[in-house]
């Protein structure tokens, strides 16, 4: 009984937690495009706009659930709940602090890939049952894309796993605690530099975010797979979007930057979930940096660029380290001799 | 014609499609390499579309996402400008011509004056010929703030789009406080131009002019020196010479394609015989071409408003002529060089109070007729930027 309340609880706040990030960050995004842009972006709706995400929320819900005539009836209904679920999923493996996961999983960095990995089965069934020309070749790309980006997205995040020596998030973090030679914290993203490129380059197109939102290209397909969606089904498209962004910053945190734990310091628990939405926060913010002042790519350039550049470099990387990482012993003793 | 003969695909006694013949002219690159069949997509692109520009609506063929055929289909925005400047007196056309290409109305309004003063042989005050020249620089500048932005746009970032905002809202605010409106003017009148600069406005326009050119600097930054914009642009949506010239294409598109004609050097008006500026021409006649000319090209419009603003003349800026104008009978004709090429106006008077008829030559539905050639080849990504740097006005072009 008390098993069946402790997941019921932990399901809510992953839900509570869902939502509440979802309707911050969109805000956000709203706020920060604005500021680049020479924008205030929205000022409006209750003290510097905070309640205009809400007000959009309840419009969308409130809107009638249309359906094109000639769209796959069964397919066009589940699509958006096969690219909001894995999503959601997602938050499972994430390690909010010493004592603070859903749980602790030996494989959950590999659970959350797997799950994030769903999406595009979503974004290509959206794209295909619409019925409609730009959604399918939003959904063609979309796809093509996710599924070339989530191989140098798992690559690259093999070196912090090899550092650390396990698959589970909570091991990981705990592996980066403490400093080396005295005053560098032991976080991954010093040794795994070139990992969190190719990771960060990845994510952000696991996230289908400008200069890689070819899926969605306003210009081109005007919103792509997501083109005959409306009301509630796309507003959970959209939540997707933003609960993916969070996901890959909050799994890019564990893995290159210590996750919850502060540099230097000891953290403190009640701090700990705090430190560790303010770095996800941190790179959220880049993502929408790069997503307000970068073109577009063309989606061939892109494919090559994975295919021909990300890919060789992760590949070559992970080997690398594996040999660094098997010889360091040796060569310490060389060197301490 | 059945369903399937119309998609241009037959269904053959072995059961396997092979495509048919095409409605509309559209071409197909003959393919079959595999034994997988595959269908060419005929998408309408448009008339709502965030990337045509208005109302254009052009069909394209895809195989995928490659362009095999691609054409402009137009007359979304027509409202009969040149039929209704008959019933027009010879003042009050420019209202009409202002909503032709709303983004440089002045530039269609000072065709409309020099066609009438050719035909009426009217002598114009040498500080309206500047004024003209300034506002049309003005104006030039603006549109192609316009074109950087929703270029950018069509490229897929949102931040140039925005930031050419200041300096648009600083020139359309000097244009409202000479001609009284932001858009449609009504300024030039044939014999000169409604009234003179206010007071004031010289040290505003310099004002803008201190920050111009940093401003140029960074919105081309931001968009020329990123490495993925020129990736995009180069080697897309060539459009040679030959090509060019064969299509009629004047103004920045068809010097990206080396044509060294610019009318205001080449047949020069008003104020240009007098004034200093380079034309910048490109050579392969790709996108990066288009845009590397119009960035020039506004370079040197800063070099030219400040020549304008220096050696603004004193005097009458304009000749007395009675509001019922009329133009003894007979042909005309006039061209500018606009933002998008060359504006030219043809009048056919008859000797009344009214044009007998007006013909206006659209610079940008000329250069709009290349996308056939352009946009095939390419994916559809190069379709949208290269639909975009062909720097179309619907307005202009459906009249």
């Amino acid at each position: 009984m008390s098993t069946a309340l402790g997941v019921l609880a932990r399901f809510g706040a992953m839900i509570g937690l869902l939502l509440v990030n979802g309707v911050v960050l969109i805000y956000m995004l709203r706020k920060v495009l604005g500021r680049l842009h020479l924008r205030i972006g929205p000022n409006r709706v209750g003290p510097w706009g905070i309640l205009q995400t809400i007000n959009d929320v309840i419009k969308l819900l409130t809107k009638e659930d249309l359906r094109p005539d000639s769209a796959d009836a069964w397919l066009f209904n589940i699509a958006p709940f096969l690219i909001f679920v894995p999503s959601f999923m997602a938050y499972i493996p994430l390690v909010f602090g010493p004592t603070l996961a859903v749980t602790s999983l030996d494989t959950g960095l590999l659970l959350a890939f797997a799950l994030t990995s769903l999406v595009p089965l979503g974004v290509l069934m959206a794209g295909w049952s619409s019925n409609s020309k730009w959604s399918l070749l939003g959904g063609m790309r979309a796809a093509g894309l996710q599924i070339a980006y989530e191989v140098p997205l798992l690559l690259s995040a093999l070196g912090p796993v090899m550092m650390a020596g396990s698959l589970d998030p909570v091991k990981i973090v705990a592996a980066q605690s403490g400093v080396w030679l005295g005053f560098i914290p032991r976080w991954f993203v010093l040794p795994q530099l070139i990992a969190f490129v190719v990771y960060a380059i990845s994510s952000q197109a696991e996230t289908q975010q400008t200069p890689f939102d070819m899926s969605e290209a306003e210009s081109e397909l005007i919103t792509g797979f997501a083109n005959e969606y409306g009301g509630m089904r796309f507003s959970f498209m959209y939540l997707a979007e933003f609960s993916n962004m969070f996901v890959v910053s909050a799994i890019g945190t564990m893995l290159f930057f210590g996750g919850w734990q502060l540099p230097w310091l000891a953290t403190p628990a009640w701090l700990a979930p705090l430190v560790f939405m303010a770095k996800t926060y941190t790179g959220i913010f880049v993502m929408m940096w790069a997503r307000g002042s970068l073109p577009r790519f063309r989606v061939d350039q892109m494919l090559s660029f994975c295919w021909k550049v990300l890919i060789p470099v992760s590949l070559a990387w992970v080997v690398l380290w594996a040999c660094i990482q098997r010889l360091w012993p040796v060569i310490a003793v060389a060197v301490s001799r | 014609m059945t369903d399937e003969e119309h998609m241009g695909w037959q269904i053959t006694s072995e059961g396997t499609q092979r495509p048919g013949p095409l409605p509309r002219g559209l071409r197909r690159i003959p393919r079959g390499v595999d034994e997988l069949a595959t269908e060419h997509l005929v998408l309408n692109m448009g008339p709502q579309h965030p990337s045509t520009h208005g109302v254009l609506h052009v069909l394209v063929e895809l195989d995928g996402e490659e362009v095999i055929a691609a054409e402009a289909s137009l007359g979304y925005l027509h409202r009969g400008i040149e039929k209704l400047a008959e019933s027009r007196r010879y003042h009050q056309v420019p209202t009409l011509l202002d909503r032709a290409d709303y983004l440089s109305g002045l530039h269609t309004e000072t065709a409309w004056a020099l066609t009438v003063e050719k035909l009426a042989g009217i002598e114009v005050p040498r500080k309206a010929s500047w004024l003209r020249s300034l506002l049309m620089e003005l104006n030039r500048y603006a549109s192609h703030l316009v074109w950087i932005g929703t270029f950018g746009l069509d490229a897929g970032a949102m931040a140039p789009f925005l930031y050419i905002m200041r300096d648009r809202e600083m020139i359309l605010d000097v244009l409202e406080a000479i001609t009284g409106s932001r858009m449609m003017f009504n300024y030039v009148r044939p014999g000169g131009v409604v009234a003179d600069i206010p007071a004031g406005i010289d040290a505003k326009i310099r004002e803008w002019l201190s920050h111009a050119s940093g401003w140029l600097d960074e919105n081309d930054a931001l968009l020329g020196g990123n490495e993925i914009f020129r990736l995009r642009m180069n080697g897309t949506g060539v459009i040679d010479r030959t090509t060019a010239l064969a299509f009629g294409m004047t103004g920045g598109c068809l010097r990206a394609s080396g044509v060294d004609y610019d009318l205001r050097r080449d047949v020069p008006y008003c104020a240009y015989p007098e004034l200093e500026f380079e034309v910048p021409t490109g050579q392969r006649g790709d996108n990066w071409d288009r845009y590397v000319v119009r960035v020039g090209e506004m370079r040197q419009c800063l070099r030219l408003i400040r020549q304008l603003l220096d050696g603004m003349p004193e005097g009458e800026f304009s000749s007395k002529r009675s509001r019922a104008l009329k133009v003894p009978a007979g042909e005309s004709y006039a061209a500018v060089e606009s933002p998008r090429g060359e504006l030219g106006i043809h009048l056919v008077s008859d000797g009344g109070l009214t044009p007998y008829r007006m013909r206006l030559r659209s610079p940008a539905y000329f250069n709009l007729a290349v996308v056939d050639e352009a946009l095939a080849g390419g994916l559809i990504a190069d379709a949208i930027v290269t639909l975009g740097s062909l720097d179309i006005v619907l307005g202009e072009i459906d009249r």
